[in-house]
């Protein structure tokens, strides 16, 4: 039963009231991808022990989509924002970062 | 025997007799018994069957971990199966019934499993019952199911009610005992608001009976004094009968308070959910004695030598007359001394370690008793009640080197904490050697949404087990938790605890340490489940490692106590036979609730009429006074049929098709979708959800669309009217409302936050009324007010307007394939428009029509069914719908998918017709046969039925079917098997039954 602040209307919401949407910042393909391509949106989904993002909906509460970065392990918070990004703000970054030295946004190793 | 003493018993009232029955014959008690001292106090030691081999079980333990004595409580609705003797409070006319025999306790026919013993080991299930093949349908699991199951369940609907409460908390302290009562002082002394909840009916635990001195204190004392204390902080809130069920995410905890178990004439829910959310969670949960495990440890009348010591203290019971005591520690002693006090005849104390104890020993050994060093227990005889033990070497195989006949036997292996809350939300465990328990590893303690811990175990349940140091902890973790939680811990001295010394345990998991099969086969581990030493051997030697896996190939813990006495000694037993460390083994996964809650409890107000919310329409009560049978559609209710004197729901849908295909009918239709559409982007934002084209839609024109998922998968359908140039009305299922506007605000805030368009769900703002038929206009003119011709409101358009004086939009809209208007209305104008309608409508054959009727005329048109013709697995393209799929647009969702080989697949089932050879009706969702059968052995298939109705105007079944080449299979003949047994014949046809051009629905 997580609590997650919800950027948009500012009430701390309890999971009862929120809807969750899966891993965020996943980029669509539409007609034109490549099978693979298409594959992997549809279907590909990182399933990490430790940080992740995650799109929910305040869904009964102001209805409003928005990303949380959290641990999966910990259940540690780093922070909420706006689902109207393609990828983390410099904030929750740094917010990670500062918890979990060497962390990097989607590392290419 | 076991009997009532003349002394003791600090928790009974002897001056109040309480009466009772068990399994029908009449017993007495005191009131502050619980079920199980007043049973021992009847001499009732046999109180139950095991779940395998139906041994007699008696009462092993005096609390929550009770595994043996679970009973069917109560009569008629206030019968429930399960409830642990030892957890019941003893109150005037309980009944109780023992459980899992038959036909009675005392002789049992499955018994007989027992003597089988030897057959039935680890995994006996899984080995036997695999062949011959048919023999598992037929023979085994018909024997199995009737076999399985402890208890009944209840067979009436529960008379009491429940209820939920919430509340907010700085720190939660879970249990009540001296632990618990500490840590709750220091830290409401800080100002934190402090919930403390325990799950008996007392205060303190087990310290008033384990004794000591609290700040110079009897327990007893220093417990009411700090009571006292608690209870005048206005920061405090306490509830005994309450326990901590569950420790979730983010400091959610659970608890379970019994109201009214105890005393069930009293008014109001018998069971409180607390749901709690707490910056602090301290578990202050005690430790639970471990068994050990020695042939014949099962017999009635082998007690936890800690139990035996609470029957005598807190209720003044005596489970034996002449007891043997066997440990492998010290606290032992003290039941062994209190019982001697208490005028029992302690014949040994047979101590497993060579060296023997501490001062507790020397005690003992000062008030007479004779100690046995090195000594164990061989065995234990005695059918229903311990007759004999065997005393034998501890290091040996057990050859006996005397027998003492006695009565009543008291183990102690030592003690586990309870971890489990701690547990449940990821507090990792280390492995303490010396005193051979698993306790919290507070750096691994819980997080919560900061990173820090929000959990602290304290006292027992850190793994203190000493007074001075339970009390020394419990008062830091109160102070801690306060600090934690924002607040300043006063700098006050810890209760000073004093105890005896006591000499450290050696753990032993098994008696004799060599004992021989034939011993290790009569030494049980899990009590209810009839899990042995042997078991777990066994399942050691086949190859299952990991805890996990033997215990469910043993089915080790998996019983309705989850272990809490056999979890430690089987897991230890598992590390042994697998020559590993018991850290390395491991524990298997502590899951909430800690013992069994309620159903009740769980649903809380949540039932019956509340259970849901019921969607009612603006007509829904018309419906309801002339006769509506009701279908439940979403949370909806909707009118089926309307049957009149003397038809039967099938005449009434027979009559409703012909009158609206040869009159007029009306449909209450306003539980349909209604969503707006608007902005700038409205009509590009709907070119991405349908997949026809919506922006060229022009104003005042409707336009039949189809929605899919990202997937390509059908999900919703319904009609699209422009309203304006940046207005769109889309009409959905009414299932389907909710759902598809959450749908078009996902991809709005998600992917196209940039395009300018605002949706609003519009359902509930309009009742929406069709009439339809051959005399829908006539009917309309007759109300006056608006120009509903072909000519001013053609087919597929709509308009604004008054009828009868009320402001109405109509749709020219058909879903039967008749002249038809759906009117939408404000919802407060609904019903008026509704009775309008059917007043002017009696002199033209008007008759409302239900979902039935709807759902025949749309399958005699061909219509597709969300639903019926989808079902999450089906394109648009399946269903020869790909005339409203365009083909100019670059993108709409699902497109690409659509464009996956499996999609493409010329092998996919499309839709066909179905037309009985016989006239007759097709069972729905039967299967069309193929030549051949599949790996399985089942007959292959090439199709299946997805509607099917009866056609009152064709006179003949009438069916849509998904098959394979359907389409081009024209006048073929397939054959669906029924599970009647009849093979039911029907020809591929084309799926439009009537009206094949749409004349009727266009004039």
């Amino acid at each position: 039963m997580l609590i997650l602040h919800c950027p948009y209307c500012g009430v701390d919401a309890e999971e009862t009231e929120l809807s969750p949407g899966g891993e965020a910042h996943v980029k669509r393909f539409g007609p034109g991808a490549s099978d693979e391509e298409f594959r992997d949106y549809l279907f590909a989904r990182e399933n990490p022990k430790g940080v992740h993002f995650e799109r929910w909906r305040h869904a009964n509460g102001c209805g409003k989509w928005f990303h949380a970065a959290r641990c999966t392990m910990t259940l540690e918070v780093f922070g909420t924002y706006s689902a109207q990004t393609t990828e983390p703000p410099k904030e929750i970054r740094d917010a990670i970062t500062a918890k979990r030295p060497g962390w990097t946004w989607r590392e290419v190793e | 025997m076991s009997t009532r003493i003349a002394t003791q018993g600090r928790l009974i009232d002897r001056s109040k007799p309480v009466r009772f029955t068990f399994n029908g014959k009449a017993m007495s008690g005191f009131a502050g018994d619980t079920l199980a001292s007043a049973l021992l106090a009847n001499d009732q030691m046999l109180v139950g069957r095991s779940f395998k081999y139906h041994r007699p079980r008696g009462i092993v333990a005096s609390g929550a971990e009770e595994p043996n004595a679970l009973v069917g409580l109560g009569q008629g609705a206030a019968f429930e199966p399960n409830q642990r003797a030892t957890t019941t409070e003893l109150f005037d006319g309980l009944s109780a019934q023992s459980q899992n025999h038959w036909p009675s306790l005392e002789f049992d026919v499955g018994a007989v499993n027992s003597g089988f013993a030897r057959f039935l080991p680890a995994g006996f299930y899984y080995k036997t019952f695999i062949h011959p093949r048919p023999f598992w349908k037929h023979i085994y699991e018909p024997f199995i199911r009737q076999s399985a199951g402890l208890g009944k369940a209840p067979k009436e609907r529960d008379a009491d009610t429940y209820e939920h409460f919430y509340f907010f908390a700085d720190v939660v302290v879970i249990g009540g005992g001296v632990a618990g009562l500490a840590a709750a002082k220091s830290a409401a002394e800080s100002g934190a608001k402090v919930l403390l909840i325990e799950q008996t009916a007392h205060w303190g635990g087990r310290a008033p009976v384990d004794g000591g001195e609290i700040d110079g204190m009897s327990p007893e004392a220093w417990i009411a004094q700090t009571l006292d204390a608690l209870k005048s902080m206005p920061n405090v809130t306490l509830r005994p009968r309450c326990m901590g069920a569950g420790v979730y995410d983010h400091g959610y905890v659970l608890g379970y308070e019994r109201l009214t178990d105890h005393a069930p004439e009293t008014a109001g829910p018998r069971h409180r959910l607390w749901r709690i959310r707490a910056a602090q969670v301290i578990t202050a949960t005690g430790a639970i004695e471990r068994p050990l495990s020695f042939a014949g440890n099962d017999v009635p009348g082998v007690m936890l030598a800690s139990a035996m010591r609470d029957y005598v203290v807190n209720y003044g019971v005596a489970p034996g007359q002449r007891v043997i005591v066997v440990t492998n520690n010290d606290d032992a002693y003290r039941t062994a001394i209190t019982l001697k006090r208490a005028g029992v005849e302690v014949l040994r104390v047979l101590d497993a370690r060579a060296s023997g104890g501490g001062a507790l020993m020397e005690e003992a050994r000062s008030l007479g008793l004779r100690i046995d060093c090195g000594r164990a227990v061989a065995k234990v005889s005695g059918g229903k009640r311990v007759t004999k033990v065997g005393i034998c070497a501890q290091e040996g195989q057990g050859a006996a080197l005397e027998e003492v006949a006695c009565d009543a036997v008291a183990m102690s292996g030592g003690w586990s904490p309870v971890v489990h809350l701690w547990s449940h939300c990821g507090g990792k465990l280390t492995w303490d050697d010396a005193l051979a328990m698993f306790r919290p590893d507070p750096k691994r303690a819980p997080t919560g949404a900061d990173g820090q811990p929000f959990v602290a175990a304290a006292g027992a349940a850190n793994g203190e087990l000493s007074l001075g140091a339970v009390l020394t902890d419990a008062d830091g973790a109160g102070k801690s938790a306060a600090k934690s939680a924002g607040f300043k811990p006063k700098r006050t001295k810890a209760p000073r605890g004093d105890a005896t010394g006591e000499a450290p345990l050696a753990p032993i998991w098994l008696m004799p340490r060599a004992a021989k099969v034939s011993l290790r086969m009569k030494a049980w581990l899990d009590y209810q489940n009839d899990v042995k030493v042997s078991d777990v051997q066994l399942a050691a030697r086949e190859g299952y490692e990991s805890v996990e896996h033997t215990k469910r190939y043993t089915t080790l813990g998996m019983a309705t106590d989850q272990g809490k006495l056999s979890n430690i000694n089987g897991l230890a037993t598992l590390a042994d036979a697998l020559g590993a460390e018991i850290p390395t083994v491991g524990t298997t996964t502590f899951r909430p609730p800690y013992t069994p809650i309620s159903f009740g409890a769980i649903a809380g107000e949540a039932r019956g009429e509340v259970f849901q919310p019921l969607r009612r329409t603006p007509i829904h009560d018309w419906h309801e006074a002339h006769g509506a049978e009701w279908e439940p559609v979403g949370h909806w209710r909707r009118p089926y049929t309307y049957r009149q004197a003397g038809e039967t729901t099938h005449d009434a849908v027979m009559r409703e098709v012909n009158n609206t295909r040869q009159a007029v009918g009306m449909l209450d239709a306003s539980t349909l979708g209604k969503i707006i559409v608007k902005g700038p982007d409205a009509g590009r934002f709907l070119d991405m959800l349908y997949t026809n084209m919506m922006s060229t839609l022009k104003p005042g024109k409707c336009r039949y669309g189809l929605m899919c998922s990202e997937n390509g998968f059908l999900i919703d359908d319904g009609v699209v009217a422009r309203i304006d140039e940046q207005t769109f009305l889309c009409h959905t299922t009414t299932g389907g409302a909710e759902h598809i506007h959450a749908h078009m605000e996902e991809w709005l805030q998600t992917e196209w936050w940039d395009w300018q368009v605002y949706t609003a769900n519009v359902t509930e703002q309009f009742a929406q009324i069709a009439v339809v038929g051959p005399k829908a206009r006539a009917l309309l003119e007759s109300l006056g007010g608006m120009d509903v011709s072909k000519e001013a409101l053609p087919f597929m358009t709509w308009a604004d307007g008054t009828l009868a004086g009320i402001p109405v939009r109509i749709y020219r809209i058909s879903f039967s394939g008749e002249l038809s208007y759906e009117i939408a209305v404000r919802a407060g104008q609904g019903r008026a428009l509704w009775d309008r309608l059917a007043q002017a409508g009696a002199a033209f054959g008007v008759m409302p029509y239900g979902t039935e009727a709807l759902h025949i005329m749309r399958a005699e048109k061909g219509f597709i069914m969300i639903g019926d013709e989808t079902d999450g697995t089906v394109i648009p393209q399946d269903l020869g719908l790909s005339w409203a799929i365009s083909k100019k647009k670059e993108d709409y969702l699902g497109k690409r998918a659509q464009q996956r080989s499996h999609m493409t697949d010329p092998e996919r089932w499309k839709l066909v017709g179905l037309e009985t050879e016989d006239s007759g009706v097709l069972p729905d969702g039967a299967y069309a046969v193929a030549e051949g059968r599949n790996a399985n052995g089942q007959r292959n298939v090439q199709g299946r039925v997805t509607s099917t109705y009866h056609s009152p105007t064709l006179g003949r079944g009438i069916a849509m079917g998904l098959v394979l080449h359907g389409p081009d299979r024209m006048g073929e003949v397939l054959e669906f098997p029924g599970t009647d047994g009849k093979i039911h014949k029907a020809r591929i046809v084309d799926p439009v039954f009537y009206d094949k051009d749409g004349e009727k629905q266009n004039v």
